[in-house]
């Protein structure tokens, strides 16, 4: 009987240590020896893992003690994942920031590592900023973006219209894209997404703004708002797809764009690299506003874990991410986004650099910004609830005056809190 | 049919196992309870880990406002109170009762249809309980992905076949009237195989003696269904409907590969609510009130089963 007992609990035991066994490594703090930082990302999904690897390659040759693990996740399950990871404690030591407004929220919940002796002065001031909270860097900015129209030559050829300019208004644009569709063919005029991003823009490419001054409530639902929203949504089945056509769904945008399928496609420099083996001779334009010009600017950055076992190294390595040479390089030659530095001289090179010949709108685009509205703790159920309203009227189960006393409504609860 | 057993025959099945002499002295009872224990370690340390750990932590969570990043703060009942106030809780209850109203009786209607024809002297049958079992160890992600294809509203094939028959296809997945039905569709479709398979191992089961004397009777076809078959069928029935009513009030898997829960909330299940609640909208208090809510409901809901087991399952 005791021995039956004794082999039973060691049985019991070993099983007992096998599953436990992973949650007690031991870890070394010190970086004299070689170290293995890990790199959570989702800047290079898609077309650009291969131009992340060169950066990381770069940057292993020139600090032979340091490996750099790369883990890429897609941008739409990037922010659960992360959440996910820092709420376990197991995020990796460096790992992307998606935007201000997501800086802010982990830096209030202490996230983040303080960056110090960074030498800031290469770095573009406004965008350097966005990044400091009370006068400590807390993550380095990557990569700046805007959103543009892109535009089909081709078709605008065929249909004999003239290209779009900085000047163009959304009547222009959709009276090219009426000359441009031709649905017997599968060919649409344009595409812009039926989302709150896309609809928050449009409100001040006409004059109106989300939020009211105060930003405490919902300020939309006016005749301008109306205005911009029924622009948005009257898109769907004249110019632009349906929803049963698959509008909406991933990639469908940018996929119908690179058949040479599309006219027109609003969306941000970031697919770039998507377009460059289409054959379709394409162009860019800043984005055709109503009563003044506005475009969506973004920015990513880059931050250290505070909880890294070597925050030493991985500072090194979102310095090197977001400001070296060999980063500003890749990211200009092959049109990944814009770097975030300070030269100019150096940021002018991207204008020669190729596909599309109209790089000028890239920097025109930032220069009249419609800045992202404040939405506070309740931000990710107000974008869905304006969505999901927008669509109600795109799939025309609501009229769009409906859609926005809905929204309106949901909104102004969520901001009440 | 061991489950099946072991749902109904605990009380002998357990008596069993008590020492043949009560009178044994302590230090051989210790030893035995030691022993039992030593050979119950390796399924309760899991089940410690995994399900009985997270429920306590989502119990203390639940009486918490937390945002998974900052540190919780105490906030009693109010988690509760909140959502028993809030319509959309109602909403997502609804929708869960939807799609088990719809996706019960065709999963059984259909498996138990399958059953039957599996159980002739069919040809080619045992490729077949293969082939029908394919879909039940599919990945959701991949069955959402082809369903979605299958549904699509303007080029799918459900929509073209059935404009050759001069019917204009809905919008399904793309509608909000529609989205539960196609999710329901999809769902009865890949757990067909399973029902089946249970259903199946209860027909054979069913001893042939029954039927010949049934025969004997002068009772026809129908009536041996109805009479021999049904009845004697209760146990697997009965477990088919308990195991589909714990799966089907936690449905998740297929509304977050095919709808997201919309279009405008139409699709959203319970469980789908928690997901959102705990990694959209940093609500992980409201999303473990929200879970324990569910498990009582799941939990009354299988004992009003067990309760009323007695009046329509017959044990041969």
């Amino acid at each position: 009987m005791n021995r039956k007992l004794v082999a039973a609990f060691a049985i019991a035991g070993a099983a007992a240590l096998v599953m436990s066994g992973c949650a007690s490594t031991p870890s070394t703090t010190a970086d004299s020896g070689p170290v293995t930082i890990t790199y959570t990302n989702f800047i290079s999904d898609g077309a650009n893992v291969g131009n992340l690897a060169k950066i990381v390659t770069a940057f292993e040759k020139a600090n032979p003690k340091i490996t750099v693990k790369v883990k890429t996740i897609p941008y739409a399950s990037y922010g659960t994942a992360l959440q996910t990871d820092l709420a376990a404690g197991t995020a990796s030591d460096v790992f992307d920031i998606d935007g201000a407004s997501n800086y802010q929220s982990l830096v209030a919940n202490q996230q983040l590592a303080e960056l110090k002796g960074v030498n800031g002065s290469v770095y573009s001031q406004a965008l350097l900023k966005t990044y400091q909270t009370s006068g400590k860097q807390f993550g380095l900015p990557t990569s700046f973006s805007d959103v543009v129209l892109f535009y089909n030559k081709a078709l605008f050829d065929a249909a004999g219209v003239s290209y779009p300019t900085s000047s163009w208004t959304w009547t222009d644009e959709q009276a090219a894209a009426l000359k441009i569709t031709n649905k017997a063919k599968g060919i649409y005029g344009d595409h812009q997404p039926v989302t709150y991003n896309e609809y928050y823009k449009t409100l001040v490419q006409n004059g109106a703004s989300f939020l009211s001054a105060d930003g405490k409530k919902a300020a939309f639902n006016t005749p301008a708002g109306l205005a911009a929203a029924q622009w948005l949504v009257g898109k769907s089945g004249t110019t632009m797809p349906t929803i049963a056509q698959g509008q909406g769904t991933a990639n469908f945008d940018s996929n119908l764009f690179a058949k040479g399928k599309l006219g027109m496609l609003h969306t941000g420099i970031w697919v770039f690299g998507n377009f460059a083996k289409t054959p379709a001779s394409w162009d860019i334009a800043v984005e055709p506003g109503m009563t003044q010009s506005a475009s969506a600017v973004f920015s990513n950055a880059i931050g250290v874990y505070a909880q890294s076992k070597h925050i030493a190294a991985a500072q090194k390595w979102a310095v090197y991410m977001s400001s070296s040479n060999e980063e500003v390089n890749v990211r200009l030659d092959t049109g990944w986004e814009l770097p975030t530095i300070a030269d100019t001289a150096k940021l002018n090179t991207y204008l020669s650099k190729g596909a599309p010949a109209n790089r000028q709108a890239v920097f025109d685009a930032a220069k009249q910004i419609a800045p992202a509205p404040n939405l506070g703790a309740n931000s990710s159920a107000i974008q869905d609830a304006m969505t999901a309203q927008l669509i109600e009227a795109q799939a025309g189960r609501e009229t769009v005056q409906q859609a926005l006393s809905n929204a309106e409504t949901k909104i102004n609860a969520l901001l009440a809190g | 049919m061991t489950a099946q057993t072991a749902l109904v025959d605990k009380a002998p099945q357990f008596a069993h196992a008590r020492p043949v002499r009560d009178t044994a002295s302590g230090a051989r009872r210790l030893k035995y309870l030691l022993v039992v224990l030593a050979f119950l370690l390796p399924s309760a340390i899991p089940l410690v880990l995994f399900v009985l750990g997270p429920m306590i932590a989502a119990a203390w969570v639940s009486l918490n406002q937390w945002n998974l990043l900052a540190p919780m703060k105490f906030v009693g009942i109010d988690n509760y109170v909140k959502l028993l106030r809030d319509p959309q809780t109602g909403a997502v209850f609804l929708h869960t009762v939807y799609y088990i109203a719809g996706y019960l009786p065709l999963v059984y209607v259909g498996g138990l249809l399958l059953a039957l024809a599996l159980n002739s002297a069919l040809k080619g049958r045992s490729l077949l309980r293969g082939v029908y079992f394919l879909p039940v160890i599919t990945s959701w992600i991949v069955v959402a992905l082809v369903w979605r294809w299958l549904l699509s509203p303007s080029n799918g094939i459900v929509n073209t076949v059935l404009a050759w028959s001069g019917i204009h296809g809905p919008g399904w997945w793309t509608d909000p009237s529609w989205s539960m039905p196609s999710i329901i569709l999809a769902s009865a479709w890949k757990d067909l195989g399973f029902v089946m398979v249970i259903l199946l191992a209860g027909l054979q089961a069913i001893p042939t003696d029954l039927y010949d004397a049934a025969k004997v009777d002068g009772a026809n076809a129908w009536k041996r269904f109805f009479s021999v078959t049904l009845p004697l069928l209760s146990p697997s029935t009965f477990f088919v409907i308990v195991i589909s009513l714990v799966n089907g009030f936690q449905v998740f898997d297929q509304i977050y590969a095919m709808t997201g829960g919309g279009p405008n909330g139409s699709s959203e299940s319970v469980v789908a609510e928690i997901y959102d609640l705990t990694f959209r909208y940093g609500r992980a208090g409201d999303a473990s009130a929200l879970s324990w809510m569910l498990f009582i409901v799941i939990l009354a809901v299988t004992l009003i089963q067990i309760r009323g087991q007695k009046r329509w399952v017959t044990y041969g």
